[in-house]
């Protein structure tokens, strides 16, 4: 840009520097507005969620005064009269207020069984005086009910306590943090199986729709365009069609007495309805479906701009068509075939609508029992954790996507 | 019959029609789903399934029934209604300010460009149940769980990767120079980017505007999580009417939807071939 | 266009308050919501001019913990059953009714004496009905089970079983077709070994199970030959055989049954008004008008308006061979055994 032969005096340096300056400026001040939107509309709430994933402090809210006291514990035995009788004021207090439910569910997340003995306990307790815990306190709880003798239970009001936990990150792999502070495998066994699962399903949805979509793309590719352009139109209506609208097709088209299974009985292929909504296959098949455009879509891209004369030559020199397909066209062909799977494969692995609809039990994902966490079971801080590696999962995917692909080769329609 | 070149082998012509037939076959698999729920909604019994009447062709068996009942039900008439108020201004939203910062983003001298358009185009990447999660967690915090504003917002972000991936794709194609030039006219910046810059790519703002709207339209599991009752849209209907009672009035609905999505469809290609040729400089 | 734009935006930001001035009334829908809507809703909304808004959701306390947290309520008066009651009122969702303010009954009893005592036993409610979960056969494919051993024995009764997919009811119906009593039910399930026991017999008909998720797909599944047998609450089978004469046949044996109650949110705008409906939906009237779906009104003023053949297909009627779901029971182990319950599912 700048011609050598002259020399630059400090001026033009500071000058040119300051036009760049105002133009990065001015291009950034167009982005502002957006920006700012995004991350309180967006970043924020994702952030949000990678906090909660490890912070809860709905214990130590509750009990700050009990949870000082236990610090000095030493775990094994029962706690002292102090301590007890600082809970039980606590106790009394949550019952006032009636939050005594909240602490019931936390202490009864490490050890089933103790929210009626929590709650119970506070009932009993809401009408007794504050002299009488004072004095009387110690007898209170431990009569309200056995398990207030075990130091088990101290325990697990003691680990429910810290504010900053990764215990939900532990959960969210199958393990738990033992009594000697070690880590162990849990006796539910449950959300490594589901990741796997969800890997597995994308990975089948992800070939199906090569194995479908390749040919389709290859074909239009190199048809005439006036075809093609007719054809795509086909490609292009189930693409935009709602993702509702697709599952509950499925649904009308899978269900028992479906449109499926009446042409499978009135053509006496079966002389009983198979079984296909809410299962697996149901998952499989219509996943397949909706996302097979965003394979067809990069692939057509990319094949249009390959020059077929390539195969020709090779097929009229006497190779087979599948092997000049191999040698020619296929490493030609590859970057939108990696497009296209990698999109479809980061999209189904955080697939929830269509599972929740059509999967039943064997087809349900991990997004499904995120939104579980989130709405049935009330354990927002796990569900967090689980998106949270959900997250991780994605952004590797995302990051592969962008350095074999590149996010600039992103189009629509 | 078809000739063929003569160093074609039988094997050469079976896998020509092979393709064929396998494209032929998959694009039926794409379709037929979509063509198949069209008919069923107006049959006249509550099944989600032909009935003999309807394959005779017996007129009794088909009926507009469900059409009517869409009508008829005030809830359905509410989620029609807010799916339109929520597309529309989250659609809107996300098109200014989504065109103003592909503006930016496609300038050479934007800072961290990298980094800032992958910021902006992560809520396309993003599943849905974490973005539901994370707003659920944070918009509660400012009241905004169970409004239209808040319903409003999520959809917005929702849509803004979409018009800069459209509007940055038709500012590729836009001569700078004609800005520049602008510019030793004399007019101040605004007005040339009022008056030249946005007629040349407004059918990128368009497309993106739309690709908005329908990302918003069709969306429901951030409905899920953030909207109250007041505010179930029309795939929040659809979702809870799969779930707890299937009757054919979905399938009307459905069939609305895909006369929508065709019209959608055709407008974006008018759309696509304008901003050709706008690019291509005819 | 900024004409539409400025009208847009005008509609959406009145929307919402002009809105909040409707009562939100939250129910389970289907049939059951089809006779609270003409019995209760349709009633009230007639006397007041309120608009009501009636909301279906499936049970559960996570959406009101929602709305709690988020200290946004959107709905005002809820439906409940008693094992989420306990917990939604202890975890402090629910306002505390002042009962005294329910009416007498139409035959002039108190309301205090006319309720049945389990209706007010809760701070949080005002009991509405006595339902049941119940299983029930399609009388087309012959004779079916009788009992709950039966019912779990895929020799001698093979077809699918439709089962609601949550660890309730079909834990405890486990045990029982595993030969424990009733009275024993809910101490054996407190154990591991009670639990294992109930996973075990789950087993052994764990192939020939369809899961559903919200009651109203129980008929429709016994309806179109997904399940030989369903898992349901006795109500909307009820209404099928009623309405459309479906050849269903409800069995009662080992039934479990429980309270609805009405409860209202705590912190919403609308407290008097949504009382008012409370008091207006639990009178003797309008809930002897529950019979339409098998229901047992919870006032015995109500009751006496029954005639006998309508009180044959309550759940009251058959209280000898069912057992009462444990609320207690269920806020202690229903998150456990629901993750157990999953990975169950998984296996």
């Amino acid at each position: 840009m700048i011609p050598t032969s002259h020399t630059l005096d400090p001026d033009d340096a500071r000058n040119a520097a300051r036009e760049v300056r105002k133009r990065r400026l001015q291009a950034f001040l167009f982005v502002v507005p957006l920006l700012v939107f995004i991350i309180f509309a967006f970043v924020a709430p994702i952030t949000t969620m990678l906090y909660r994933s490890v912070h809860n402090p709905t214990v130590a809210n509750l009990l700050p005064e009990t949870l000082i006291a236990l610090e000095d514990w030493s775990g094994e035995d029962l706690p002292d009269d102090t301590i007890l009788i600082q809970f039980a004021t606590d106790l009394k207090r949550m019952a006032n207020e009636r939050t005594s439910g909240q602490l019931a569910d936390e202490i009864n997340r490490a050890l089933p069984g103790m929210s009626s003995v929590v709650k119970s306990t506070a009932r009993n307790l809401r009408r007794v005086e504050d002299s009488a815990i004072a004095t009387n306190g110690v007898a209170l709880l431990l009569d309200a009910n056995d398990r207030w003798s075990d130091p088990t239970t101290w325990r697990a009001v003691r680990d429910a306590g810290p504010i900053y936990s990764s215990s939900y990150y532990l959960t969210a792999v199958d393990m738990e943090r033992t009594v000697s502070g070690g880590i162990a495998p849990r006796d539910t066994q449950i959300y490594k199986q589901l990741y796997t699962k969800t890997l597995k399903m994308a990975l089948i949805i992800t070939i199906l729709t090569v194995l479908l979509g390749y040919p389709l793309a290859f074909f239009m590719a190199h048809a005439a365009s006036g075809l093609a352009n007719f054809l795509m139109v086909f490609v292009l209506l189930p693409f935009w069609t709602s993702l509702l609208v697709r599952t509950t097709a499925w649904i009308a088209l899978l269900q028992t007495n479906g449109v499926v299974n009446s042409t499978l009985l009135a053509l006496g292929i079966t002389d009983q309805p198979i079984e296909m909504l809410y299962t697996q296959f149901a998952t499989i098949i219509a996943m397949t479906h909706i996302l097979l455009p965003f394979m067809v879509l990069p692939l057509y891209a990319v094949m249009r701009g390959i020059d077929n004369s390539f195969m020709r030559a090779a097929i009229s020199m006497g190779s087979r068509p599948i092997g000049a397909w191999y040698r020619i066209y296929l490493p030609m062909s590859l970057p939108g075939l990696s497009a296209g799977a990698l999109l479809v494969f980061i999209i189904s692995v955080g697939y929830y609508i269509t599972p929740a609809l059509v999967g039943g039990v064997d087809g349900q994902m991990i997004s499904n029992i995120i939104a579980f966490h989130m709405q049935q079971s009330n354990n927002w801080e796990l569900a967090a954790a689980l998106g949270s590696l959900l997250l991780i999962l994605i952004l590797v995917l995302y990051w592969l996507f962008d350095k074999f692909v590149g996010t600039s080769n992103i189009k629509l329609g | 019959m078809k000739r063929f070149p003569e160093y074609y082998t039988f094997w050469n012509i079976i896998g020509h029609y092979g393709l064929r037939v396998t494209a032929f076959l998959v694009l039926v698999f794409l379709m037929l789903p979509i063509l198949i729920i069209m008919p069923l909604s107006f049959n006249s019994q509550p099944f989600f399934t032909f009935t003999e009447g309807m394959l005779s062709l017996d007129p009794e068996a088909y009926s507009m029934r469900w059409y009517q009942e869409i009508i008829d039900d005030s809830n359905w008439l509410l989620a029609i209604r807010n799916s339109f108020i929520v597309g529309t201004i989250a659609a809107f939203i996300a098109t200014v300010l989504g065109t103003l910062a592909a503006v930016g983003l496609s300038s050479q001298w934007m800072p961290y460009k990298r980094l800032i358009t992958a910021i902006l185009l992560s809520p396309m990447i993003v599943p849905l149940i974490i973005i539901a999660a994370g707003m659920f967690f944070f918009y509660t915090q400012f009241n905004l769980v169970g409004t239209f504003t808040g319903l409003i917002i999520a959809h917005a972000a929702l849509g803004v990767p979409f018009v800069i991936i459209t509007v940055t794709a038709t500012l590729s194609g836009f001569d700078r120079a004609l800005f520049v030039a602008g510019l030793s006219l004399g007019a101040s910046p605004v007005k040339v980017f009022w008056d030249v810059v946005i007629p040349l790519i407004r059918p990128g703002v368009i497309s993106g505007g739309l690709f908005a709207f329908v990302t918003s339209f069709d969306e429901v599991v951030l409905v899920l999580f953030l909207a109250g009752p007041e505010q179930r849209t029309i795939p929040r209907q659809m979702f809870s009417g799969l779930r707890e009672q299937i009757n054919p009035t979905i399938l009307a609905v459905a069939t609305l939807l895909i006369v929508l999505s065709a019209a959608l469809l055709f407008t974006l290609e008018a759309l696509r071939r304008r901003s050709a040729r706008i690019a291509s400089g005819e | 266009m900024n004409k539409h734009l400025t009208l847009l935006v005008t509609l959406a930001l009145t929307a919402s308050p002009l809105m909040a001035q409707d009562l939100t009334v939250t129910s389970f829908g289907g049939a059951y919501g089809a006779a609270q809507r003409e019995h209760m809703i349709d009633p009230f909304m007639a006397e007041t001019g309120v608009n009501v808004l009636f909301e279906d959701y499936g049970g559960g306390i996570a959406e009101m913990k929602a709305q709690f947290e988020a200290g946004n309520i959107l709905w005002d008066v809820v439906d409940i059953e008693v094992i989420d009651l306990e917990r939604a009122c202890a975890e402090g969702y629910l306002e505390i009714l002042n009962h005294s303010v329910l009416p007498a009954g139409d035959d002039g009893v108190a309301a205090a004496d006319d309720f049945i005592p389990a209706a007010l036993a809760n701070e949080c409610g005002v009991g509405n009905i006595v339902w049941s979960v119940v299983f029930a056969t399609n009388t087309d494919n012959g004779p079916g089970p009788t009992t709950m051993a039966e019912f779990f024995d895929v020799e001698a009764f093979p077809g699918n079983r439709g089962l609601r997919k949550r660890p309730q009811v079909n834990m405890e119906w486990a045990l029982i077709a595993d030969g424990v009593a009733h009275e024993d039910i809910y101490e054996v399930l407190a154990t591991d070994e009670g639990q294992a026991r109930a996973f075990a017999k789950l087993d052994t008909i764990k192939e020939d199970i369809v899961w559903y998720d919200s009651w109203s797909q129980a008929p429709v599944l016994l309806n179109d030959g997904g399940a030989a047998m369903v898992q349901s609450a006795n109500g909307r089978i009820f209404a099928v055989i009623e309405e459309d004469g479906a050849p269903f046949e409800i069995v009662w044996d080992s039934h479990v049954y429980d309270l609805d109650v009405w409860a209202i949110m705590r912190g919403t705008e609308n407290l008097d008004l949504s009382m008012q409906f409370i008091e207006s939906a639990t009178r003797t009237v309008p809930l002897s008008g529950m019979q339409d779906v098998a229901y047992g009104p919870t006032r015995r003023s109500a009751q006496a308006l029954l005639s006998d053949e309508v009180k044959e297909n309550l759940p009251t009627a058959h209280l000898d061979v069912g057992l009462k779901a444990d609320g207690i029971f269920w806020a202690d182990f229903g998150e456990s055994l629901g993750e157990k319950f999953n990975e169950w599912l998984l296996q």
